[in-house]
């Protein structure tokens, strides 16, 4: 679903950010990118939801090439995608069921059809009964919450986390894996990156290893190998 | 649509003194540019009446017939520059010049004056060289004696005409270009406050004509504000000056309902510069 070949990415300012990655995500699979600061993991979000355009190599998602996709078409993949950062990216004067809302607003969703599937996003993370709070009035874990159920509102294929755990502590950081585990597990694949290598631990899950833009391990390769 | 409005409308309600500030400005930067065609129009005005009083008067030789001048009269009215042609006989020019000049009253004598033929020329066609042109058709005629139309006088206001149109053009452009800069760089303030809201709606894959509406709409309702916001303080400038220095023309209301739409294009233009420009670097 997500396909990597041979991608390189310079962007015009620093060096190189991604050097010939190659590597593919399966529907409903769960990986994780790893690696220090700087090591190309949000560079492979960015390139996902074509933020960027690598610079040389092929991205393709959902069957779309990075190469040949025009401008129109960006919009309508990220409709097919959702993520979520570590900052939240919340509207602060939005209430929790606005900032949901207001994913589907812009995708020109039916009116009728908005409310029943706030309401279900919201349920899906566990936060049916804070609706109407406005992001200041909630958790950091509560915050990233609704900004993931902004970000499963659309149905995406595809969940791309950047850092969800960054600004959270330990206990809401469980909690918020947890809560991408259990979205996993209902068939919506996700690609999340940190650096937090607790998290990624024993938890028997693939994971890309960066380091300065090159992939130096990818723990799910011998089991792709085999699969493709 | 109706999102766009209602986003439009949240943007004017969440940040009251950014919009009341953007739309001061923009009717400041519109109210100099109003006073400016105030002045404008109130010194074509001025220059129009001198203009109208251009004239083109041919004396008649004494003993010319009547039926001659008549005749003269008539063929001169089918001039294509003519508006009028009038003739005035001996007795009118001594009545004339005794009301007029009062004070030689005893000066005038009977016969003094000669008669003559006073044209008057189509707005558009008082220039030095159709002026001069229709004189020297005059002339053609063997019973004129001379013909005079201020020939300085007229070629002065020309020049004072066309310095004026040269003036207005470019200190028009000028104020049009400051006025399209300040509104463009208020509504970049707009836009740039709202940055974040942009980044959330490409997320989620709206499409740029979307994300742009809601602020071409801002950028038009604040514009809108804006013109008539100037056109009111204008209104008021010229009361004030009507009421304490000098009686002032007003705008036709076609003008002053362009001059709104000025105001809404220019906050049209200015958006549409401002979030292009976001959007392509975004």
């Amino acid at each position: 679903m997500i396909r990597f070949t041979k991608v390189s990415k310079q962007y015009t300012r620093g060096g190189p950010a991604l050097e010939n990655v190659s590597f593919h995500l399966r529907r409903g699979e769960f990986a994780f990118l790893t690696g220090p600061s700087g090591a190309g993991k949000s560079s492979i979000l960015k390139l996902v939801y074509i933020d960027e355009r690598p610079s040389s190599g092929e991205v393709r998602v959902d069957g779309k090439s990075s190469v040949t996709m025009t401008p129109r078409e960006i919009p309508r993949l990220r409709r097919r995608l959702g993520v979520v950062f570590q900052d939240f990216r919340l509207l602060e004067d939005r209430t929790a069921e606005q900032n949901i809302a207001f994913a589907l607003e812009v995708t020109g969703t039916p009116h009728a059809a908005i409310a029943p599937r706030v309401a279900r996003a919201l349920t899906q993370v566990g936060l049916s009964s804070k609706g109407t709070a406005l992001p200041h009035e909630l958790s950091g874990g509560e915050q990233q919450r609704v900004a993931i159920a902004r970000a499963l509102v659309n149905d995406p294929l595809v969940l791309l986390a950047d850092e969800p755990t960054g600004n959270l502590d330990e206990r809401a950081t469980r909690s918020i894996f947890q809560l991408l585990r259990d979205i996993n597990a209902a068939g919506t694949a996700v690609l999340m990156a940190t650096h937090d290598l607790d998290l990624v631990r024993d938890t028997g899950l693939r994971s890309l290893e960066l380091n300065k833009g090159r992939l130096v391990y990818d723990s799910g390769a011998e089991n792709q190998e085999a699969t493709l | 649509m109706r999102l766009a409005f209602r986003e439009a409308l949240r943007a004017f309600q969440r940040s009251p003194v950014l919009s009341a500030l953007s739309v001061t400005t923009i009717a400041f930067s519109l109210f100099a540019f109003g006073l400016f065609g105030l002045v404008a129009l109130n010194l074509r005005n001025a220059l129009q009446q001198v203009e109208d009083r251009v004239e083109v008067r041919a004396f008649v030789a004494e003993g010319t017939s009547p039926e001659a001048t008549s005749a003269a009269v008539g063929d001169v009215a089918l001039f294509p520059e003519v508006a009028s042609v009038r003739l005035v006989t001996e007795a009118q020019a001594l009545e004339r010049a005794r009301r007029e000049l009062k004070e030689f009253e005893d000066v005038f004598d009977a016969g003094i004056l000669p008669a003559s033929i006073e044209v008057r020329l189509k707005p558009g066609l008082r220039d030095p060289e159709t002026v001069r042109d229709v004189a020297r058709r005059l002339q053609l005629y063997d019973f004129i004696d001379d013909v005079r139309f201020g020939e300085e006088w007229v070629e002065n206001l020309f020049r004072l005409r066309n310095i004026a149109t040269g003036a207005g053009i470019a200190l028009g452009a000028t104020f049009a270009l400051v006025a399209l800069i300040i509104i463009g760089s208020t509504i970049r303030m707009a836009v740039l406050a709202r940055s974040r809201e942009i980044v959330i709606m490409r997320l989620v894959g709206a499409t740029d004509g979307f994300i742009r509406a809601p602020f071409l709409i801002e950028g038009v309702l604040k514009g809108t504000l804006g013109g008539i916001l100037a056109l009111v303080l204008t209104w008021v400038a010229a009361e004030l000056t009507g009421r304490w220095v000098m009686q002032v023309t007003w705008f036709d209301p076609q003008i002053a309902v362009a001059g709104v739409l000025a105001g809404a294009l220019l906050g049209l233009l200015g958006s549409a510069l401002a979030v292009g420009r976001h959007l392509r670097k975004a």
